[in-house]
């Protein structure tokens, strides 16, 4: 491997032939053509079906559960409740997309003492049809004891809240607490003298928001099949973004070695971290178990996947800048409390990091607080934590660059993060390319161009996210026609079989269509960590680049030994192999490498320079002034993909973030109700963006080559999603003079915050001063 | 009491027993095992289930299974040529990566062919109108418009219809 001076940097400096190319993804007829299966197109002979009843209660006391009527009706094979689990230990482990205790993970499975939200699982059925588990549900009676609901941070941290999770004491900064609350964990960063930053600025802006829970509304809603045999051995299909961690949580739960449970991956309809976690597969096993081995098949409504999986935090924020005379920021303060739901866990330690990460300021201060309330336990969603706290951020980097009659990309670029600055968390980047895209927003005719028409308004914003690395294991065989088998185990949720199989076209020197790539069981490889944190293209991709290293090296050394050469006399020529004397193509190289013995290899790998992610956005908005309805007139993303590997996947990534954001921003939110019942629990009222809320997305790609993979490859799949709600709001306040203060800008609030300024008052939706 | 109810499935005759309270979309998952249409909220509001009942786009989570009695349907599956050869539409998403996850895509172009075949030259904002009974979470919706359009322009005439 060729590689560049500086130490730290392991990029190939041979021209790429397959990287950056736009091929035919290799399952894409498939997915076309209807065939490809997905969670609950799993139908297996014999198949039970099964059910889950839910709480109707956000916060009640089981009293009593009884299942006898529903395990007598004939065709019910197995009823289970809190009680068919082993008992948990409070033990620390990593689950799936948090590390938290074992006792919580299994109580979020089933309910044992309380139900903590809406939705809160509490018993299952599986019966030889659907609609026979259907009847059985209505058959078993709980007997609850009603306790009053804690829906907001704000009212879970208030005096005298009534105690969610009993015994639970905060970790803040260390220590535990001595007194319970509903706060679970209080975590800070900071550096250098915050007041006195303040006291250096020209100006200071202090302002509080509020961002709703949303959900990531994947289209394919949880479902799965499992097998338990008697002597414990255990085969699941899911639909996950990680086999492995649906495995490990198993093991976990159910205290099953790992060894003895198979996880097969179907194809996934989508997840954004929230098909991380577990919530049917360990009920399908023990009903499996309990009906003599029968294979159980468990599949959610939409209205189960709204009430009861994923969403992320809402939250409470309070964001305080302050920048001198010429712009340069001096101070910066976030104060974040994001409801976690029912169990510790929101993603508000990530949410820290992200805040004011593509600002360079050397006095900075981020305190986070992990609070429980009663609702659905938060799951990760694309850039956990970070379009909540980009709101903020953005929205009062948007105010200071006016108060001090600045260019918005202008100041950005000011007191933009470059190499060698700090994170919140005060680490270091390594090469980034935000100031990069932050220039070519700048230079798009989008920006440029003058904003036209009546009610309209331009807004920006940018956004950071760290990325990740993690662990990959793959495999591949070389076939003695020339073309590779290769075998990885990572979820392909959007196009990454395309990605990571180019990238060992790439390095082996032959063309994509020589590499079938199929992801296996986790039999079939070792350990891979889950598809998310932007990593699959980046580490397993980084895994496909090894494979092909270490293929065309034995291919080197068998054909040495063949032709009776040292292999250091061997060299590699427009894909084949050639000595002084000889040449061959890939393909005579393989059958003679092939000729004698099989060759396959095999690589593990846990890469650790896995690069930040940067994106700047522009949206021009229009506002009817009689509705509040904000549409979006014109959008345009840049980011930073390092190397974009197969550029239309890229483009993807980068519009389907904007649309998330742009949904999140202007439409969608949980509405409760003062019981804590979910109000709006289906797609029709849960209103996500359509075709007709959307312009075309124009996208920008910059590629500021990562020194830390070999092709340069930086995560895509998440930064997208954190600029789009404070650009929306800047554009908001462009058009209207309105800063909006809290998400969703949704019709309601924005016509609220119209008419309160026409009489006088303060709007539902406009900020308040901290 | 379950009753025969006797349909054209992608231009094949069926038979299938069915209880009056399954849906279309159940009967064509469950009991026929053609799992390409596919159910992301049996409301009628996400259009992964779309399939043409008559050549008129509808939710098959919708439509009870005994309404179909006689009648003609193309689920995704009835899209490409007997020879495997793929429809227009389906080589359009494919060369625009117009799929992500893939789990809406069969839907899409279900409403995708019923739009081209009711207005073979649609503009942006038609596309846009007529596919917002499908929901795509992974796309952005962008290059799915893009890939209708690309279809539209290459076969149908080149003046406008209607």
């Amino acid at each position: 491997m060729s590689s560049t001076s500086s130490p730290s940097s392991v990029l190939v400096e041979t021209p790429l032939r397959v990287v950056g190319t736009r091929p035919v993804r290799p399952d894409g007829i498939e997915k076309v053509n209807g065939r490809a299966l997905y969670g609950a197109d799993v139908q297996l002979p014999g198949a039970l079906q099964g059910r889950v009843l839910r709480s109707p209660h956000a916060h009640a006391r089981i009293r009593r559960i009884d299942t006898s009527a529903a395990a007598a009706l004939p065709g019910v094979r197995a009823v289970i409740t809190a009680r068919d689990l082993p008992p948990a230990p409070d033990r620390v482990e990593e689950m799936g997309d948090r590390t938290t205790s074992l006792r919580y993970v299994t109580d979020n499975l089933l309910a044992s003492e309380k139900v903590l939200y809406q939705g809160h699982a509490v018993a299952a059925v599986a019966a030889t049809s659907d609609a026979i588990a259907e009847a059985a549900l209505a058959l078993i009676q709980v007997d609850y004891e009603l306790l009053p609901v804690v829906m907001t941070a704000g009212a879970a941290l208030a005096p005298g809240a009534p105690q969610i999770l009993p015994g639970l004491r905060a970790e803040r900064m260390g220590q535990r607490d001595p007194q319970p609350s509903n706060l679970a964990s209080m975590v800070r960063h900071e550096r250098g003298d915050l007041e006195a930053g303040f006291r250096r600025a020209k100006v200071v802006i202090d302002r509080r928001f509020r961002t709703e829970t949303v959900h990531q509304g994947y289209i394919e809603p949880h479902a799965t099949t499992a097998i338990c045999q008697p002597d414990g051995q255990v085969t699941i299909w899911a639909t996950t973004q990680g086999i492995f961690s649906v495995r490990s949580q198993i093991a976990a739960v159910l205290q099953i070695p790992l060894a003895h449970i198979k996880v097969i991956p179907t194809e996934i309809g989508g997840g954004f971290g929230g098909k991380i976690t577990v919530y049917l597969e360990p009920l399908a096993v023990v009903l499996s178990r309990k009906a003599g081995s029968l294979p159980v098949r468990l599949v959610m409504s939409r209205t189960e996947v709204l009430t009861s999986t994923g969403p992320t935090a809402g939250s409470d924020i309070r964001i305080r800048m302050g920048a001198d005379a010429s712009g340069k920021l001096t101070a910066a303060h976030a104060e974040l409390y994001y409801e976690a739901g029912a169990f510790p866990g929101s993603p508000v330690g990530a949410a820290l990091v992200v805040s004011f990460a593509p600002y360079a300021c050397a006095t900075m201060r981020v305190d986070g607080y992990d609070v429980i309330v009663n609702r659905p336990r938060s799951a990760a969603y694309r850039a956990p934590g970070g379009t909540n706290v980009a709101f903020g951020v953005e929205s009062v980097v948007d105010e200071l660059a006016a108060a001090l009659s600045i260019d918005p990309i202008e100041f950005r670029l000011r007191n933009g993060v470059k190499e060698g600055d700090l994170r919140p968390n005060n680490e270091p980047y390594a090469r980034i390319g935000h100031l990069e895209c932050l220039r070519a927003l700048q230079q798009t005719e989008h920006y440029r161009s003058p904003l036209t028409g009546r009610n309209r308004g331009r807004g920006v914003a940018c956004g950071a996210w760290g990325n990740w690395g993690g662990q990959s294991s793959a495999t591949a065989a070389l076939n003695a026609d020339g073309s590779v088998s290769l075998n990885t185990a990572s979820t392909d949720i959007g196009g990454s079989r395309a990605s990571i199989a180019m990238q060992l076209a790439e390095s082996l020197g032959i063309s994509y269509e020589q590499v079938k790539p199929r992801i296996g069981d986790t039999d079939s490889v070792s350990h891979n960590d889950v598809t998310g944190g932007s990593r699959t293209t980046f580490a397993t991709g980084w895994a496909a680049y090894e494979l092909g290293q270490k293929i065309a090296a034995e291919m080197t050394a068998r054909l040495a030994a063949a032709w009776k050469i040292s292999a250091e006399a061997i060299t590699r020529k427009s894909g084949g192999f050639a000595s002084g004397t000889q040449a061959v193509d890939f393909a005579e190289a393989a059958r003679i490498a092939c000729d004698d013995e099989p060759l396959m290899v095999s690589v593990t790998v846990n890469p650790k320079l896995y690069g930040a992610g940067f994106s700047a956005q522009c949206v021009d908005v229009e506002v009817d002034p009689d509705t509040g309805k904000v549409t979006i007139v014109r959008y345009t993303i840049v980011q930073d993909a390092g190397r974009a590997v197969h550029p239309s996947y890229v483009e993807g990534q980068m519009q389907g973030g904007v649309a998330q954001g742009v949904g999140w921003a202007l439409n969608e939110e949980y509405v409760y109700n003062e019981r804590g019942e979910l109000l709006n629990g289906s797609f029709l009222d849960y209103r996500m963006p359509t075709a007709c809320d959307l312009p075309m997305i124009e996208t920008v790609i910059v590629e500021v080559a990562n020194p830390g993979h070999p092709y340069g490859v930086r995560g895509v799949g998440e930064v997208n999603i954190i600029p789009p709600a404070g650009a929306i709001a800047n554009a908001i306040h462009q058009a209207t003079g309105l800063r909006m203060g809290a998400l969703p800008m949704s019709p309601p609030r924005v016509l609220s915050a119209l008419l309160a300024r026409k009489n006088g008052s303060k709007g539902c939706g406009a900020v308040s001063q901290g | 009491m379950k009753s025969v109810v006797e349909f054209t499935l992608n231009g094949e005759g069926r038979a299938v027993l069915c209880e009056p309270r399954q849906t279309l979309l159940e009967i064509l998952r469950e009991e026929i095992r053609l799992t390409g249409t596919k159910e992301g909220c049996s409301n009628g509001n996400c259009g992964a289930c779309n399939v043409l009942l008559d050549g008129v786009l509808v939710n098959s989570c919708l439509i009870l299974a005994v309404e179909v009695q006689g009648r003609s349907i193309v689920t995704v599956e009835g899209l490409a040529r007997p020879d495997g050869t793929l429809h227009p539409l389906q080589q359009a998403f494919l060369d625009h990566a117009a799929l992500q996850c893939g789990v809406c895509t069969p839907g899409f172009l279900l409403s995708a062919k019923a739009l081209l075949d009711e207005k073979p030259n649609p503009t942006e904002t038609e596309v846009r109108y007529w596919l917002a009974g499908n929901l795509c979470r992974c796309t952005g919706y962008d290059k799915i418009v893009r890939a209708v359009l690309d279809v539209a322009r290459s076969s149908a005439p080149s003046t406008p219809t209607r």
